[in-house]
């Protein structure tokens, strides 16, 4: 049986993967979360899909590196580690994050110190037997910065090159790191933007993406893939046009 | 404030939306500002899912399974699960929703505010018939828990009550066994109502599932398909068919008019009536046939669309269903949408469901303002002398006194009113 390891498994996107894999085969899901009661709930949705799978649920700090390392020793303890996927997030208020610095840390550590903590720590169990799959969330925020939310965008683009960081180094080895860049999706993070309208992929069709990315092992992908084509220009459009734009 | 609307595409009017969640929905429900009224996947007609300028709880993202017993096919889930998503999960383990309606594409509080109804109602009743538990929450934060044994007035004041008992948030449903995927169908043309009325009586007996398609336009005498289909062991050596189809804009004017109207009518009668016979159906195309096109209620046009659904005591059912053939003949509205249906025996589930013995009609219209209310208008008087009534899920437009003549436990069910909550509909036909 599979082993999937998934961190920030409440969140929205997670929760999409995961209900994908179990209706594909029965697997035994390592669900880490902060609340046992909301990971009780995605294990008794996903148990009720796939009644052939097992759950573990873990809870543990995010932030704290020695709790990050017990959680990922005690889900890689078990059992060798197929595919693992570090979701969770959270999108501050970006005015927010700019007079209280104390929500400025948080976003920071949130969404780019303690991904790339869990990255770590996982790799390096997947280093050990030469074989396993990482994905990593990151965001189409990280590819520049912009004024209306760099501090959620730099810590996905902290997020971004450390994932680079270890596809370098686990090249050529049984491991693989996919990155994965979604739009702006529907999900409670985003609930408050989803009210001003505007485009809005939906949480179960970014899944899909995932779990294709995972399972033919690509290096990145932008999701929906349209993205890919949006942020390039983005990323290209010199300064002193840029300085000017309301985005 | 965001645009939300139904799917007749009426209107669009602005409400302040907010998406419930697990954890806070009876804080959300119970804090202001009220009134709201809870908003699944606004797959009704008119405005019984709208609440303009006011609170729409939307229930979409309550979506998990909770549990399901695959030995009693007991299945708890929350109230925003689509039964799509159920259907999915329980039929390749033996199991099956026991009614549906012709679009699994609606969450199940969605199916239980409305009683749905489906192509099986002689043998399995309505949707809330199947309900064994429900978890309402009220606005004064009062939580109600009720089933088949404990506060079942409360169950039966809920289950068709338009969303207006409270907000349900968590549901127990006994499914229904079943050997597979596939239905064996048969496929019958008609060229009159009273061979309609023949063929649903004589099928009753040995069919689970009668619905007839009728010609709206085919003249005095009411021409028509009429289509049954039992659950079979048998499954065909060809895949189900899963072709997706999308309208992906709105055309300026209906593609629904006197022009296309009998035209399309004709040819759909004729190439029906050639494949008649027996064959072997997947139950998503048998039951679920348009929602294979995404988005199809934009072919109405910008103005959008009325759906009309009655049904009519089954003592009146021939001669008033052909009063209202006539009328809309004479009129030449109408849509090859049209469903021409019989409801059996079984006393409803709900204080407010809308089927009760007798013949259900189900017609779609292109909205043309007066021209097309006149045309309700008569339909109205032929349905309230008939003793018939109107079903509020398809509704925008019926006037009070056929929804107090219509349905006579209105009072008793005003009993358990929530009066935090309202909707349009609401507002138009109870007042608040």
């Amino acid at each position: 049986m599979k082993h999937i390891v998934i961190v920030g498994a409440t969140s929205a996107m997670a929760h999409e993967c995961a209900r994908i894999w179990a209706e594909e085969e029965a697997t035994h899901f390592t669900l880490i979360g902060r609340s046992a009661e909301r990971l009780q709930r995605v294990a008794d949705d996903l148990k009720a899909r796939s009644p052939g799978s097992e759950f573990a649920t873990l809870t543990t700090d995010f932030l704290k590196p020695e709790a990050i390392q017990t959680a990922v020793d005690a889900a890689a303890g078990t059992r060798r580690i197929d595919i693992a996927l570090i979701a969770h997030g959270w999108l501050p208020d970006q005015r927010v994050c700019q007079s209280d610095l104390n929500a400025c840390s948080d976003s920071l550590a949130v969404n780019g110190l303690s991904p790339a903590l869990f990255a770590e720590a996982l790799v390096g169990k997947m280093e050990e037997v030469n074989y396993g799959s990482l994905a990593i969330i990151g965001s189409v925020a990280g590819d520049r910065g912009r004024k209306s939310n760099y501090s959620y965008g730099a810590a996905k683009g902290l997020v971004e090159r450390y994932a680079q960081g270890l596809q370098h180094r686990v090249s050529g080895t049984g491991v693989s790191i996919t990155l994965i860049k979604p739009g702006p999706t529907k999900t409670p993070m985003t609930r408050h933007l989803q009210v001003r309208g505007g485009s809005f992929a939906r949480a179960d069709s970014v899944a899909r993406i995932i779990v294709h990315a995972v399972k033919v092992k690509k290096n990145i992908t932008y999701a929906p893939p349209k993205w890919w084509l949006i942020m390039f220009v983005i990323r290209h459009i010199p300064h002193f046009v840029f300085k000017r734009m309301q985005i | 404030m965001t645009p939300l609307s139904s799917w007749g595409r009426l209107e669009a009017p602005l409400h302040y939306a907010v998406p419930l969640s697990r954890e806070k929905a009876s804080e959300q429900i119970s804090g202001p500002p009220f009134p709201g009224i809870a908003y699944g996947m606004g797959r009704s007609y008119g405005d019984i899912c709208l609440n303009p300028r006011g609170t729409a709880w939307q229930t979409t993202d309550l979506n998990n399974f909770i549990s399901f017993d695959d030995k009693s096919g007991l299945l708890r889930c929350e109230a925003g699960l689509l039964l799509k998503d159920i259907q999915k999960v329980v039929v390749p383990r033996g199991w099956m929703l026991p009614v549906t309606p012709g679009t699994q594409l609606i969450t199940v509080g969605g199916a239980i505010a409305n009683d749905v109804h489906g192509k099986n109602h002689h043998r399995f009743g309505t949707f809330g018939d199947h309900v064994q538990y429900l978890r309402l929450v009220r606005t004064d934060s009062q939580i109600v828990e009720c089933s088949t044994t404990k506060n079942k007035d409360w169950l039966a004041a809920t289950v068709g009550g338009m969303g207006l008992t409270g907000v349900v948030l968590e549901v127990e449903i006994k499914l229904r066994a079943v050997d597979g995927p596939w239905l064996e169908t048969e496929t019958l043309p008609y060229h009159s109502l009273e061979e309609f009325f023949e063929l649903a009586d004589s099928s009753e007996a040995h069919w689970e599932n009668t619905v007839s398609w009728i010609d709206c336009l085919g003249g005095r005498q009411g021409r028509g398909i009429f289509m049954r289909g039992n659950p079979t062991t048998a499954s065909p050596d060809f895949p189900p068919q899963s072709k997706q189809l999308n309208m992906p804009f709105v055309p300026p004017v209906s593609l629904i008019n006197k022009l296309s109207l009998k035209p399309f009518n004709t040819a759909y009668f004729y190439l029906q009536t050639r494949k008649a016979g027996r064959g072997i159906s997947h139950y998503q195309p048998f039951f679920y046939p348009l929602d294979n096109i995404r988005n199809w209620n934009r072919m109405y046009g910008p103005k959008g669309f009325y759906q009309y659904q009655s049904v009519i005591p089954r003592i009146n059912g021939l001669d008033a269903t052909r009063a209202m053939l006539d009328a809309i003949q004479r009129s030449g509205e109408g849509s090859f949408l049209a469903v021409l249906k019989t409801f059996g025996k079984r006393p409803a589930a709900g204080m407010m469901s809308f089927p009760m013995h007798g013949v259900t009609l189900a017609l779609d219209f292109p909205n043309k303002g007066p021209h097309t209310h006149q045309l309700f208008k008569q339909l109205d008087a032929i349905v309230q002398e008939a003793g018939g009534r109107i079903y509020p899920a398809k509704d925008a437009r019926m006037p009070k006194e056929l929804f107090e003549s219509g349905y006579s436990r209105l009072d008793e069910f005003l009993q358990y009113r929530d009066l935090g909550i309202s909707s349009g509909l609401s507002r138009r036909l109870i007042g608040s």
